[in-house]
C-alpha cells in the first residue's frame, strides 16, 4: 500500500511526542530563566551518543542506560547554567544568553565531530527494527515504546510542577521572579534545577529520536534546535501545553506533506507554518496575549 | 572638545590611510585575500549594528540579505552574460533586492518582541536556505559559478580590495549619520523602552522598518561583492549560519550599537577566524576556538571592547583629575586607534 496518509499521520503523532518532550525542557528553561537555550538540539545530539556508546560499547539496554544517562545529562545541564548562564547579568542578558548558548552548541558539535566522525549513526536494538502491524504498514515498536515513554516523561513532569512543593517553586519563579524571592523562594537554586531537568529530558528525547529518526550525526543539532524553536515559539513560549500540542500538530504536518507532496519541501512548510501563524497570532497558538512583552 | 575632534579626525584619517596603502605595501595574495574578507566583514557588521546594534533587536538571520545580494549578482551575472568589470555594477541591485525582501521578512518579524524576533530571523533563514537547496533557478545543490576574471594573478584581488573599502566606508558612515539622527535616535528610544517611544510619538513600527531594510541593502551589497570575489555561490554558502553567528560576536565583541565597535570586531576577529582555520587543519578544533572565544567574550567582555574601554578610560581622567595633576601635552602617548575611536560614542551620546 505504499506510504499512506494512515502512516504519515500516525508517525507524525508518535514522532511528535518525542519532540514534545524536547520541547517542553526547552520551553520550562524558557519560561523560568526567561532564556532561550539554543544549545537543547545538540545536547540531544549529545545524549544519543551517550546512549550509542552505552549500548555498543557496554551493551545496556538502550531504555535501561537512560539510567544514566538522564542523570548524566542533568549534571551536564547544571553545569552549563552554572558556568555560563548564571555570570550573565544586564540589560542584555537575554540576548547574551542566546549567544552564550549558541556558543555551548558549537563547541560541543566540535568536540563530538573530534570524537565520533561526522557519519550517520543509528542506535539499534531488537525493537528498533521489528514491527507491529498496523492499518496495513509495519510501525516499529520503537516509535510505541518511544511515544509511551515521552507521555510518562511529559506526565510525571507535569505532575512535578503542579503537585509538589518544587513545582509551586517553579511557577512562582515563572510568575514573578522578585515575588518568589520575596516569599523565600531559593530563586537560583530553582533555575539551576530547572536547566538540570530541563536538559535532562534530552537523555530521553535524544534515544528515542536516535532510535528512530534516519540517522544522527554532530551536525543534526541545527536541524533539531531549529524545529524545537519553531515548536516553542508557536506553542506559546513559556506554555507546556502549547509545545505539547504544537510539537505534534508540526511533525504531524510536517509528515502529511512529505507524503503528499515531496520530503525536500515539507521543511519549508513547517517553517513557513511558524510564519503564518505568527502573522496573525504574535504569542503563539496556546501564548498569552503579549506574553513578557519586553 | 576641539582637541577631541581633533584626534578623532585625525585618527580616521590615518585608519583610512593605512586601510589604502595596504595592498601596495603587502603584496601576499593570501594576505590580501584576508583583508577583502576582513573588509567585506566590516561592512556587514555596521550594516547589521545599524538595525540591531540601535534598535536592540537582534537578527541572527542577516545571512538571508547576504544570500539574497549574493544570488542577484548571481543570477544576473548569468542572465546578461556579463564578465569583467561590469559585474561590479550590478551590487546596487544586489542592495535593492535585498531591501525589497527585508520588507516581508521585516514585516512578519517585526510584529514580535526581542526573544521571538530572534527565532522567527532564524527560521526565516532556514526557509531561504532551504528555498535555495530546492529551486531549480537557483542552481539547487550546485549552485551558481561566474568565470574568473583574466586579471593578473598578483594584484588580482586589488579591485574586490578597493570596492570592500568603498563599503566599508559607506557603511560606518551610514551608521555614523543615522546615530546622529533624530532617525537614530527613535531607534536608541526604542531599544531603550519601545512602549514609552510609542508613547511619546515615535512610529516605532514604521522606524524599525526603515533601519531593517537599509541594513539589509548593506549586507545584501556585501553578499554580492562576495559572490564575485569568491566566483560561487551555494546554498550553504550563501546562506550561512556562521555568517549570522559571526556578525552579532564581531558587534558583541567590539561594542554593540557603537560607531567603532563593529569595525574593531571584525578587524579582531575575522583575521583570527582566518587564521585559526588555517592553523588547525582540522576544522573542528577550529570550531571549538571559536566557540571558547566566544564564550571567553561574553562572560569577560559582555558589553564590548569600546564600552568598556570608554569607561577606563572615563575613570582614569576622573582618577588624574582628582589628584590635581595637569594634562600631559598634546602628544599623549596612548593616541593609538582604540582611545580615539572609544571616545567618538562620547561625542555622539
Amino acid at each position: 500500500m505504499g506510504r499512506g496518509l494512515y502512516e504519515a499521520i500516525t508517525d507524525g503523532i508518535l514522532g511528535g511526542g518525542v519532540y514534545a518532550l524536547m520541547a517542553v525542557g526547552l520551553t520550562l528553561i524558557f519560561g523560568v530563566l526567561d532564556i532561550i537555550n539554543i544549545a537543547q538540539g545538540i545536547l540531544v545530539v549529545l545524549a544519543a551518543y551517550l546512549s550509542y556508546v552505552l549500548s555498543v560499547h557496554l551493551h545496556i539496554d538502550l531504555f535501561l542506560g537512560l539510567l544514566i544517562t538522564g542523570p548524566a545529562m542533568f549534571v551536564i545541564g547544571i553545569a552549563i547554567y552554572w558556568a555560563f548562564i548564571r555570570p550573565l547579568r544586564g540589560r542584555e542578558r537575554t540576548s547574551m544568553s542566546l549567544l552564550a548558548s549558541y556558543a555551548v552548541a558549537i563547541i560541543i558539535e566540535g568536540v563530538l565531530y573530534l570524537i565520533f566522525g561526522s557519519n550517520d549513526q543509528n542506535l539499534h536494538a531488537s525493537y528498533v527494527t521489528s514491527a507491529l502491524k498496523l492499518f496495513g504498514f509495519y510501525l516499529p515498536y520503537i516509535y510505541l515504546y518511544g511515544f509511551a515513554l515521552a507521555v510518562a516523561l511529559v506526565a510525571a513532569l507535569y505532575l512535578t510542577l503542579y503537585r509538589t512543593q518544587f513545582g509551586r517553586s517553579v511557577r512562582a519563579t515563572m510568575q514573578d521572579r522578585t515575588a518568589a524571592r520575596l516569599i523565600g523562594i531559593d530563586v537560583n537554586r530553582v533555575a539551576a534545577i530547572t536547566f538540570g531537568i530541563g536538559v535532562a529530558v534530552t537523555a530521553a528525547g535524544g534515544m528515542v529520536f536516535g532510535a528512530t529518526g534516519g540517522g544522527f550525526s554532530p551536525n543534526t543539532g541545527y536541524d533539531l534546535i531549529s524545529r524545537l524553536l519553531a515548536i516553542i515559539i508557536l506553542g506559546g513560549l513559556g506554555s507546556i501545553g502549547g509545545a505539547m500540542v504544537a510539537a505534534v500538530f508540526m511533525i504531524t504536518l510536517e509528515g502529511v506533506v512529505d507524503w503528499f507532496w515531496s520530503p525536500s519541501w515539507s521543511v519549508v512548510v513547517f517553517y513557513a507554518a511558524l510564519v503564518l501563524v505568527l502573522a496573525f497570532r504574535p504569542a503563539g497558538l496556546l501564548g498569552h496575549k503579549a506574553a513578557r512583552a519586553q | 572638545m576641539n582637541r577631541k575632534t581633533a584626534l578623532l579626525a585625525g585618527g580616521t584619517v590615518l585608519v583610512l590611510a593605512v586601510i589604502a596603502v595596504f595592498p601596495l605595501v603587502v603584496t601576499n595574495t593570501l594576505d590580501t585575500e584576508f583583508a577583502v574578507l576582513t573588509l567585506m566583514f566590516v561592512a556587514a557588521v555596521a550594516g547589521w549594528n545599524l538595525f540591531s546594534g540601535y534598535s536592540g533587536y537582534i537578527s541572527l538571520g542577516h545571512a538571508v540579505f547576504f544570500g539574497v545580494g549574493a544570488y542577484t549578482v548571481a543570477l544576473l551575472t548569468e542572465h546578461w552574460h556579463l564578465n569583467g568589470g561590469q559585474i561590479f555594477a550590478l551590487i546596487p541591485l544586489g542592495a535593492l533586492m535585498a531591501a525589497v525582501f527585508a520588507v516581508p521578512v521585516g514585516l512578519i518579524a517585526l510584529r514580535v518582541r526581542r526573544h521571538t524576533f530572534v527565532v522567527i530571523t532564524i527560521a526565516v533563514f532556514f526557509i531561504f536556505q532551504l528555498m535555495a537547496y530546492n529551486f531549480s533557478f537557483t542552481g539547487g545543490t550546485d549552485g551558481i559559478s561566474t568565470p574568473f576574471f583574466s586579471w593578473s594573478p598578483a594584484t588580482y584581488n586589488n579591485p574586490f580590495y578597493y570596492a570592500a573599502f568603498v563599503l566599508a566606508v559607506a557603511a560606518v558612515a551610514l551608521g555614523w549619520a543615522i546615530r546622529g539622527s533624530r532617525f537614530g535616535l527613535q531607534l536608541l528610544a526604542i531599544r531603550d523602552d519601545e512602549d514609552r517611544a510609542r508613547g511619546l510619538g515615535v512610529r516605532t513600527w514604521r522606524v524599525k522598518l526603515i533601519a531593517f531594510m537599509i541594513s539589509a541593502a548593506v549586507v545584501g551589497a556585501v553578499g554580492g561583492l562576495w559572490f564575485i570575489f569568491i566566483g560561487q555561490v551555494l546554498p550553504e554558502t550563501g546562506f550561512d549560519p556562521i555568517f549570522d553567528l559571526s556578525v552579532a560576536l564581531m558587534a558583541f565583541l567590539g561594542g554593540f550599537g557603537t560607531i567603532a565597535g563593529p569595525v574593531l570586531g571584525a578587524l579582531i576577529l575575522e583575521p583570527l577566524q582566518q587564521y585559526v582555520s588555517i592553523e588547525f587543519t582540522n576544522g573542528y578544533i577550529g570550531e571549538v576556538f571559536l566557540g571558547l572565544l566566544f564564550l571567553a567574550v561574553i562572560l569577560f567582555l559582555p558589553r564590548g571592547i569600546v564600552p568598556t574601554g570608554s569607561e577606563r578610560l572615563t575613570a582614569w581622567r576622573a582618577r588624574r583629575q582628582r589628584r590635581g595633576q595637569p594634562a600631559p601635552g598634546p602628544g599623549r602617548p596612548a593616541a593609538a586607534a582604540a582611545p580615539p575611536q572609544a571616545t567618538s560614542t562620547e561625542t555622539v551620546r
